[in-house]
């Protein structure tokens, strides 16, 4: 079993920090793990990707073969289109609805929606109200995992046990965010 | 085994650390940075290795060299264009008989994501005559880590180690070794081998090229140079190096069967690995992430005796980095389809200043400044202010390398050119503006310097700069500019109108000027923020 996914946002958005948690979970549970980053120029308000692979095999390339990703999952819905030449015909795109506009020419949003929902298997989160709700507006990357969390290889109970370490030591509201974060966007995506 | 996850960077660092380093240096420059960070992390949880970050990859390169003359374990690690900043220790040290471990870390950036060139390190090894290891997985770049060190003692060579992006920023997991001892403190036995006056260097440049036999069988026979050959099929044969084997396996699956390999992760390369290769092959495909260095070895000047594909006849693109999918085509296999978007142009989202940084501030004054000129010139360098070279700023119009701004600013001055202005970073400055404002200086040229002190390397990642601003004032002071014409003024939004007249004033001025503009970068702001919370906390 591989499974391939490709991650991304804007610069500064937190694409990492959702490969990380994804990454830590399937660790758990004894997978092999490839997480390719991108670091330097582009994290300045540019489109960033990072590409985890996950698997119970040996992974070759640290970059994810064109048409072979199972996920693309994203911070933000223009962003979800640019990596689309990766995702497999079976794999499913799922994203937050929410732009990120930082550039004169951003299309206009339910444009830019309505060719995601357009595709065979896309899934579109409201990312930022589900994070409001949940009590941490930082929490936008505990939504998308949940968001993701019925397509991941991996069990719920594994992905939440990566929230816990990766927030141990933050506040008891952040943590509490987190864990309804998660369950929001769990939730927001079945 | 104990696991450890870590990047490719971080394999270098740590498999140095188990190799017993003493000291590691290094200037911040991407897709390297994270070696030394990685390093200066230990420092600060367990003492120790030394970590530094140095003005720039030149004096790195020199403290590193310090370190093993008092023989012990030095790494310095740098990106590929920093090599040439430190290029001319590095040709000399190969000449010395250096006596502690010496590893040179050089991180290439392919398809210059975050870089002015893609030049290939394994030439610059070749071009200083040592050995060269190349991983291909992060697991190596540990392992070769280790082995660098002993094989620069072996041989008493500074030893490479090249990486390239996709290595240096991936993270996967690695089985870690049993730490060594670190060298003890003794001198180098013989201080003659270390002074290369002429007399001395012809000798040990002779020595050097004396070893060349030794060191070129010891590598082509190290275990990084396999060498499987398929008795059944001859029509195929390829040669990888470094990475580009991860790419080839990813793809042999769809190929159905499997074509003789050999696999370079040790150079010198492995002639008679390459001859048996050819030998036994109608065609053989060379595969590497960087130049075509092992290709253009192979094609020398008269016809080869086997058909070889790769960069040169363009099976493979001739620049660029390598991916899964050129590898896939090179092999004939076609690329498999992704998901299309339809009637939908994409919008580009290339990198951009931070909101409110303190650079655009500077930027906007700068250019109020420089209207109601005919034509105008602003060199700049490299940083987060290059971005100011991209709409909305429009603002810079050259970036060449470290420390370009400010000599061919003078340049232009000197040809006849005004007004001209120069932009350059607090960090870049430090790390080799200085000696042109020396010649600035004394030349008088006609020139604006602004020097944009954010108090951070940002484009890095946000290093803190060796200097601070009161003491930057003082060096350029000391460089010989006229205190008459030289500002230092707060790049606040707010003060936008009253520093552009300052520059006005000083373009005005028939000669040199420097304006310094104070505004801590504001990423650096809240990181400083967090460390104190996280200190008083
Ligand atoms: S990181 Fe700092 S210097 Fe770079 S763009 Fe952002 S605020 Fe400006």
């Amino acid at each position: 079993m591989t499974y391939d996914i490709v991650l991304a946002g804007v610069g500064g958005q937190g694409v990492l920090s959702m490969a990380a948690l994804i990454a830590r979970a399937a660790m758990a549970e004894g997978l092999h793990v490839k997480q390719s980053e991108v670091h330097g120029m582009a994290q300045r308000g540019g489109a960033v990707q990072a590409h985890l692979r996950l698997s119970d095999g040996v992974i070759e390339s640290d970059l994810i073969p064109r048409g072979a990703a199972n996920l693309i999952l994203s911070l933000e819905p223009v962003e979800a289109l640019r990596y689309l030449a990766w995702l497999s015909p079976a794999g499913t795109l799922v994203t937050s609805a929410n732009a990120f506009v930082n550039i004169p020419d951003y299309p206009a949003q339910e444009e830019v929606l309505r060719h995601v929902r357009a595709l065979p298997h896309a899934i579109v989160v409201e990312a930022e109200r589900i994070a409001e709700e949940s009590g941490d507006l930082l929490a936008v990357n505990t939504v998308m995992v949940g968001a993701a969390s019925h397509l991941l290889p991996l069990a719920s109970a594994s992905l939440e046990g990566a929230i816990r370490t990766t927030f141990n030591r933050k506040s008891e509201a952040t943590q509490a965010a987190n864990r309804v974060a998660f369950a929001a966007g769990r939730r927001a995506a079945s | 085994m104990p696991q450890r996850i870590l990047l490719g960077d971080e394999a270098v660092a740590l498999g140095a650390v188990h190799a017993g380093l003493t000291a590691a240096y290094a200037y911040p420059g991407t897709p390297s940075t994270e070696i030394l960070e990685f390093l200066l992390d230990l420092e600060e949880r367990h003492g120790g290795p030394h970590a530094a970050w140095c003005a720039n990859e030149k004096t790195a390169y020199e403290a590193a060299l310090g370190v093993c003359f008092a023989g012990r374990r030095a790494l310095v690690a740098m990106k590929h264009v920093g090599l040439n900043v430190a290029a001319d220790p590095f040709m000399n040290s190969a000449l010395v008989a250096t006596h502690g471990g010496l590893v040179v870390a050089v991180a290439d950036d392919p398809g210059m994501h975050s870089s002015q060139n893609e030049q290939d390190t394994r030439w610059y090894a070749d071009f200083a005559r040592v050995p060269c290891l190349e991983p291909a997985t992060q697991q190596e770049a540990y392992d070769m880590a280790r082995e660098a060190f002993d094989l620069s003692e072996r041989f008493g060579v500074p030893v490479v180690l090249r990486l390239v992006t996709r290595l240096s920023h991936s993270r996967t997991s690695v089985e870690v070794g049993e730490a060594r001892e670190q060298n003890v403190v003794r001198k180098a036995p013989q201080p003659s081998t270390w002074v290369l006056l002429p007399g001395n260097a012809r000798r040990q440049w002779q020595a050097l090229v004396d070893r060349q036999a030794e060191i070129t069988a010891t590598m082509a026979a190290s275990r990084w140079n396999a060498l499987t050959l398929n008795a059944g099929r001859r029509e195929l044969g390829v040669i990888t190096t470094g990475i580009s084997r991860n790419y080839l396996r990813e793809n042999l699956p769809d190929l159905g069967w499997e074509p003789s390999h050999l696999h370079i992760g040790a150079y010198p390369i492995p002639a008679d690995k390459v001859r048996a290769l050819a030998a036994h092959c109608e065609r053989v495909l060379v595969l590497e992430d960087g130049y075509p260095y092992v290709e253009r070895l192979m094609r020398g000047l008269l016809p080869p005796g086997v058909a070889i594909a790769g960069r040169m006849s363009g099976e493979v693109p001739s620049t660029g980095e390598l991916s899964p999918e050129i590898v896939r085509t090179a092999l004939g296999i076609p690329v498999r389809a992704g998901v299309a978007l339809e009637g939908f142009v994409l919008p580009n989202r290339p990198p951009q200043l931070c909101q409110g940084c303190p650079h655009g501030h500077a930027y906007t004054s700068l250019k109020e400044a420089l209207l109601g000129y005919g034509a105008t010139m602003v060199t700049a360098d490299i940083g987060c202010y290059t971005l100011g070279a991209l709409p909305p700023y429009s603002a810079i119009e050259s970036c060449v390398c470290m420390g370009a701004s400010i000599g061919m600013a003078r340049g232009a001055a000197e040809a006849g050119f005004s007004p001209v202005a120069a932009v350059i970073g607090d960090g870049t400055f430090m790390h080799s503006g200085i000696p042109s404002l020396v010649d600035a200086a004394a030349a008088n040229a006609n020139m604006t310097l602004l020097i944009l002190d954010n108090q951070a390397t940002a484009m890095t990642g946000v290093q803190d700069p060796l200097v601070t601003s009161s003491r930057l004032r003082e060096i350029v002071l000391g460089c010989g500019v006229d205190p008459a014409h030289l500002h230092v003024v707060d790049a606040h939004p707010r003060k936008v109108h009253e520093n552009a007249a300052v520059l006005k004033r000083e373009l005005d001025h028939p000669g040199l000027s420097v304006v310094i503009a104070v505004r801590e970068c504001k990423v650096a702001a809240k990181k400083r923020a967090r460390t104190t919370t996280a200190v008083t906390s």
